[in-house]
């Protein structure tokens, strides 16, 4: 955990994280991200046995809103926020048949 | 003497100026010292006009009672979405995008009669500590132009700071807020999460973020928070209890008081002027009446740890909706490209180097391996940062914890390129968010040569923020360091 990430680990977090990068931004992420994740590890000094962890102060349970049906967003509102629309649609490329794993 | 917000909006009520006049003086002074500290993103003119003639005519209509913040120009840290204009989080993939709604924290502003006239920069997505990450150039310290003003409500602080405005709405995650009031010489309030809606709030990280004001003095922000606090059916985390006004008992001290100060607030790394100001802050408090104690905060030395894991985790989840296909700009595919393409190349495109290291960094530490790790770790240790604060103020009866905002004055524009020794100016702040609580950043004091800002700040215990604008309030009085302007 505490080794530089390799080259690879670099591309394969950039794939999950959907951003591309080039050999030289592989490089210097190289050394920033394991710098980072470096000074992180001295979480591992600490003796955290039996501490309940704590994703949000607010650990009440949630409230559900009731099931009625409400106003929305005008369909142009929400096309007109997309980089592309044909008609009502957003239009993106095609992901049927093209082993994009979409 | 400046005039309060309470005052601004009397003078406008009672016809002594009205919103129109004041909106094009700040309208002006927005425009002129544009070019010198790149404080806005967007300056709104017209719309800025039509919405203080609406105030006006309000007023003519007899309807100035609801109004208290009247003609008030105010500014918006540009990640908080209007209906109108651009809402870019200083970033190029947002750097079209047209918000199809209003945030709530904006609204009550407008409802209460506040005027928007700009939208003010930051660090791309509120990622950072100096507004120097923005794509659209950095802010520059009204204070000293060479310099950052904090961050990464970084134009807000800048804005107020300069007296374009009188109030500005910043976003506060792991110190947003603070810092650039503490760099800056004004004041500014995190709020207990929960305490001011996030419904609008361009998300950074949601189980952090929260917004909250900027203003010149402790009383202007305790109204603006008074008129921004409350529940919001539109945000699930908002709470459900009544926001007792922070206002109403602004003037009265705390008495009897009870002040902790922080072992590891002495720290050696601070700056001999931020180490100075909490000397005298702690002393000024002991003249006044107040008990000083000696807290313990020993998990401060593993707090940015965890908030830079919580955040970033929190952060590559929520922004995967930023993949060109929903919001903002799409890069072009070549033949053959998939859809995946697609998402990777918008991101590389749109997004800046910080934000990409930040995405990474938290998907890296929420994949499969490393999860427990890094995110199931720095939950657990974010469960004793809330402890060690919930000592001091359960078992030693603190009132409030005073502490630097940021161990040193603002530093120069390109001094720091090391994300990592970015990431360790926030040592004091990062452990409010992860703990949720109320925190008040507030001018204590110069260094000298130059001549800069320096500020404290106090945290107090949840829905605490009427008592900590009431001990600052006290501070206030007894000293001239908020009423101190930049040599602009």
């Amino acid at each position: 955990m505490s080794r530089p990430l390799t080259a690879d680990q670099v591309r394969r977090i950039a794939l999950l994280a959907r951003i591309s990068v080039d050999d030289d931004q592989v490089a210097a992420l190289q050394h920033d991200l394991s710098a980072v994740l470096g000074y992180m590890d001295r979480l591992r000094e600490l003796d955290l046995t039996g501490v309940d962890p704590l994703g949000s102060v607010n650990e009440s349970p949630g409230v559900l809103g009731e099931d009625v049906p409400g106003p929305t967003l005008p369909i142009d509102a929400l096309r007109a926020m997309a980089p592309d629309s044909y008609d009502r649609f957003v239009r993106i490329p095609k992901v049927i048949d093209e082993g994009g794993g979409a | 003497m400046t005039s309060t917000l309470a005052d601004i909006a009397s003078s406008v009520r009672e016809g002594r100026t009205s919103a129109a006049q004041l909106a094009r003086e700040a309208l002006d002074r927005a425009q002129s010292l544009q070019p010198r500290l790149n404080a806005c993103l967007q300056i709104f003119d017209s719309h800025a006009l039509e919405h203080a003639a609406a105030v006006d005519r309000r007023i003519a209509a007899g309807e100035g009672h609801k109004l208290p913040l009247a003609g008030v120009p105010v500014a918006l840290k540009d990640n908080i979405c209007l209906s109108w204009g651009r809402t870019t989080c200083a970033s190029r993939i947002l750097q079209d995008y047209a918000s199809p709604f209003t945030a709530t924290a904006a609204q009550r502003l407008i409802d209460a009669g506040a005027v928007v006239i700009a939208k003010t920069n930051l660090d791309e997505f509120a990622m950072g500590s100096s507004t120097e990450n923005s794509a659209f150039g950095p802010t520059r310290n009204p204070w000293d132009d060479s310099r950052v003003p904090g961050g990464s409500s970084g134009g807000s602080a800048a804005s107020v700071a300069a007296r374009i405005v009188p109030v500005a709405l910043g976003s506060d995650t792991g110190g947003s807020i603070r810092q650039p009031a503490a760099l800056c010489g004004v004041v500014g309030l995190k709020p207990t999460y929960g305490r001011v809606s996030r419904y609008g709030l361009v998300a950074y990280a949601s189980s952090l973020d929260q917004i909250g004001p900027f203003a010149t003095c402790v009383r202007d922000v305790a109204l603006a928070l008074d008129v921004i606090a409350g529940h919001d059916p539109l945000d699930s985390t908002s709470t459900p209890a009544a926001h007792t006004a922070a206002t109403a008992e602004i003037e009265n001290p705390v008495a009897p008081l009870v002040i902790g100060v922080p072992r590891q607030a002495r720290s050696s790394a601070n700056h001999p002027a931020v180490a100075q100001a909490l000397d005298n802050a702690a002393a000024l408090y002991a003249r006044l009446g107040a008990t000083l104690v000696e807290v313990d905060l020993p998990m401060t030395d593993y707090g940015i740890a965890a908030y830079y894991i919580v955040a970033l985790a929190e952060a590559s989840s929520n922004l995967a909706r930023f993949d060109g296909v929903r919001f903002g700009t799409r890069a072009a595919l070549k033949p053959g490209e998939s859809l995946i393409d697609l998402y990777c190349r918008s991101r590389a495109d749109g997004l800046g180097p910080e934000v990409k290291r930040r995405i990474l960094i938290g998907t890296h530490a929420l994949s499969s391996g490393y999860y427990d790790a890094y995110y199931l770790t720095a939950l657990k240790a974010r469960r004793r940062i809330k402890q060690d604060f919930d000592r001091a103020f359960t078992d030693q009866g603190c009132h409030a914890i005073l502490m630097p905002a940021m161990p040193e004055p603002a530093f120069r524009i390109g001094e720091k390129t090391d994300p990592l020794s970015l990431y360790l100016e926030d040592v004091y702040t990062v452990g409010v968010n992860l703990a949720g609580l109320p925190a008040l950043s507030f001018p204590a004091g110069f260094a000298e040569n130059p001549r800069l800002p320096i500020g404290l700040q106090l945290v107090g215990p949840a829905w605490s923020e009427a008592t900590l604008l009431r001990v600052a309030r006290m501070f206030e009085r007894e000293t001239d360091f908020a009423a101190q302007t930049p040599p602009l």
